[in-house]
């Protein structure tokens, strides 16, 4: 007899999370229809300019959040499976890392902490090896993009060291043609 | 010219040996992550954008489109072997594929996915090559009003029509549509919603949202699935070759699927799954064993991957006739079209016929290569499959981020990626589509673009676009796609709608 009570329970408390997305997408209305008042009009007689677009679609977005508003009363948001979060934290923390060292560090340091962390969030790896190896690839997938296909990619501490090795081993090949002349 | 003569002048283009080496790569790679879960088509064209960015146009194109075919062909060897479709246009395969593998049938099911995927992508090669010509005729006679009606269905189609919820297929797609107003605006000069930050002024990168979306994204859901159900993989026993009964239970299905799957590929009206769902239940009630559905049947791995590769072909219709496109990929791929400063729609047809006939033609030097890549040695990427997990997706993210920081080194774009991945984990958690939100990202501001031009012609009056018969009717259709299953989802009708959800690749 617990179990229809817990039934109507659950009918009657909305969905909460499907209110707080609601309430996200009024939001994000309201900052495109604020941010489209700022607009001038494109000339004095174009009935349709910048600031149309972003109007209509501001007022979609507010459509939308009262029909997710109803959507959440009626539950008809699928059921969520439970989330595991500790390996989500990893792999974000991985990435603000390699967003963080990036300009000090270089690529292949930087995206090292991201690919150790990130198989620290998907399984248990030993994380000293993880970076190493991370490293390791990083600064392979460094060389042959930056230096063979010229992709920008920041260049730090290991990068030179790697750049300056492959000068001083091809520099022989590179002076042999220059030194006949 | 006749559609055959400009075919046979494509394979000129098509076999130059730098061509031919553009193809086998994207062939290969698109095998590899069709192979792979967590990776389709879409997330390796974007990552492969900023990459590809000096190379030569037809080549880097070439390697895009050898990509999405290659992610078919790969998509239901995961789905065979491991009951986990590599991509979303191979769920339906998991279902009988998966089944016969276990009963030591696996040979067979991988033969009948790669030569159903090899006869569908022949076929569909062959009518996009003469389709499109016959599109552009009739694309030449479109104005604004009929491009904006166009896109308005496209938009209908790709987020509310198919799936299980209207709501949230339009919510997915006005995120992009926001995302995509994101700039300065084209004729004013005007910035819109950018805030003073100039990293913002040029818009939001497709590359960028597509890959955090598509590849950051599913890393996070992946990982916080926690160690759920331990993924075994089957391993291929018995022969590779399919008996005569097995021939003759499957080229009907696979010639039913290529007849299901192209046209749904061709309409504005979403992915390639879309066809494998309809293929799947045709089979089903054709088979004269329906009692073996949902123990291995061989019809339905047969139909369903004709049906995945033959809407793969139909797709690059309404992209490279009329610059729509109706799939994730197909999005990127305009992108990767837009990098080279091509517009696809009739006009390349005449501006450009070398790139467009190569492309064309190269799809069945791929269509080739896929088959000999697929079949002898299926064991190498069966391989592919036993990467454990963790280094499996920081791989992944090392490629993810490098296409960005390779595209725009800044601190700033990282932090876009960050945010597009947990948006992408989010809209996953709650089951939005994904794929909406990137075609809103690079349709709404065409769109819009269309429509601007198209009032402007008529000095405001918003009446114009209902006066062309073209655009009526295809603002007509847009109604109904948007309405009509809002009816059967209230009737209790929508396990079909559902059933056919597009949603990655």
């Amino acid at each position: 007899m617990i179990e229809p009570m817990a039934q109507a329970n659950k009918q009657r408390r909305p969905d909460w999370a499907a209110l707080v997305i609601a309430a996200g997408l009024m939001a994000l209305a309201l900052l495109v229809a604020w941010d489209a008042s700022r607009l001038g009009a494109g000339g004095a007689y174009a009935r349709i300019g910048p600031q149309t677009i972003p109007y209509a679609i501001a007022i979609c977005l507010a459509g939308l959040a009262v029909w997710t508003i109803i959507a959440a009363y009626r539950h008809d948001f699928p059921e969520r499976d439970q989330q595991d979060f500790p390996p989500v934290l990893w792999i974000v923390g991985g990435l603000i890392a390699q967003m963080a060292l990036i300009r000090y560090a270089g690529f292949s340091i930087a995206t090292g902490f991201l690919f150790a962390m990130t198989a620290r969030g998907m399984g248990k790896v030993s994380l000293p090896l993880a970076l190493l190896s991370g490293i390791l690839i990083s600064a392979f997938v460094w060389f042959v993009f930056a230096r063979l296909l010229q992709l920008t990619l920041p260049a730090g501490p290991p990068e030179h060291l790697l750049t300056q090795g492959y000068e001083l081993i091809t520099a022989p090949f590179k002076a042999a043609p220059g030194s006949a002349t | 010219m006749d559609t055959f003569a400009l075919l046979l002048q494509g394979l000129s283009v098509a076999i130059q040996p730098i061509n031919l080496l553009y193809a086998l790569v994207g062939v290969t790679l698109g095998t590899a992550v069709g192979v792979l879960p967590g990776i389709g088509p879409a997330t390796t064209v974007a990552l492969l954008l900023p990459v590809t960015y000096k190379l030569d146009p037809a080549g880097s194109l070439i390697m895009f489109a050898g990509i999405y075919y290659g992610g078919m062909y790969g998509g239901s060897t995961t789905s065979i072997l491991l009951n986990t479709p590599g991509e979303s246009a191979s769920i339906v395969t998991a279902l009988e594929g998966n089944k016969m593998a276990k009963a030591g049938r696996g040979g067979p099911a991988l033969a009948t996915a790669a030569i159903g995927s090899f006869v569908a992508g022949l076929i569909a090669t062959i009518a996009l090559a003469f389709l499109a010509p016959w599109v552009v005729k009739f694309a030449l006679a479109f104005g604004p009003r009929e491009y904006f009606a166009l896109m308005v269905l496209a938009f209908v189609t790709v987020s509310a029509a198919f799936g299980d919820s209207a709501l949230r297929g339009l919510t997915s797609l006005f995120i992009g549509l926001t995302l995509g107003i994101i700039g300065i605006d084209l004729q004013t000069g005007q910035a819109r919603l950018s805030f003073g930050i100039p990293d913002l002024l040029d818009g939001v990168e497709v590359t960028t949202l597509a890959v955090a979306m598509f590849a950051i994204g599913e890393t996070l859901f992946v990982a916080a699935q926690g160690k759920r159900a331990p993924e075994t993989v089957e391993p291929v026993r018995g022969s590779l070759w399919m008996s005569a009964k097995d021939w003759a239970r499957s080229w009907k299905p696979w010639l039913r699927g290529t007849v299901i799957g192209f046209p749904i590929g061709a309409m504005p009206a979403g992915g390639a799954e879309i066809g494998t769902f309809f293929s799947y239940a045709a089979e089903k009630k054709l088979s004269k064993h329906p009692e073996e559905f949902g123990h291995g049947a061989i019809e339905g791995v047969a139909g369903p991957e004709a049906a995945n590769n033959a809407s793969a072909a139909g797709t690059l219709v309404p992209l490279l006739t009329l610059g729509l496109p109706t799939s994730a990929t197909a999005a990127i791929m305009l992108a990767g079209f837009q990098q080279y400063g091509l517009q696809p729609g009739p006009l390349l047809f005449t501006s450009n016929p070398q790139l467009v006939w190569g492309l064309i033609a190269s799809l069945l030097i791929a269509n080739l290569m896929l088959i000999v890549l697929n079949l002898p040695l299926i064991g190498l990427w069966v391989k592919l499959l036993t990467i454990p997990k963790p280094w499996l997706y920081a791989g992944i993210l090392l490629f993810a981020t490098l296409g960005t920081i390779g595209a725009n080194p800044s601190v700033f774009e990282l932090g876009m990626l960050l945010a597009f991945g947990l948006l992408g984990y989010g809209l996953r958690l709650f089951h939005f589509p994904i794929a909406p939100v990137v075609v809103g990202l690079i349709l709404g501001p065409m769109a819009e673009q269309q429509l601007r031009r198209a009032l402007a012609i008529s000095q405001g009056d918003v009446l114009v676009l209902f006066t062309s018969p073209i655009s009526a009717t295809l603002l007509a259709l847009a109604a109904l796609a948007l309405i009509v299953p809002l009816i059967l989802r209230a009737r209790g009708k929508g396990q079909v709608l559902a059933a056919v959800a597009a949603d990655n690749d």
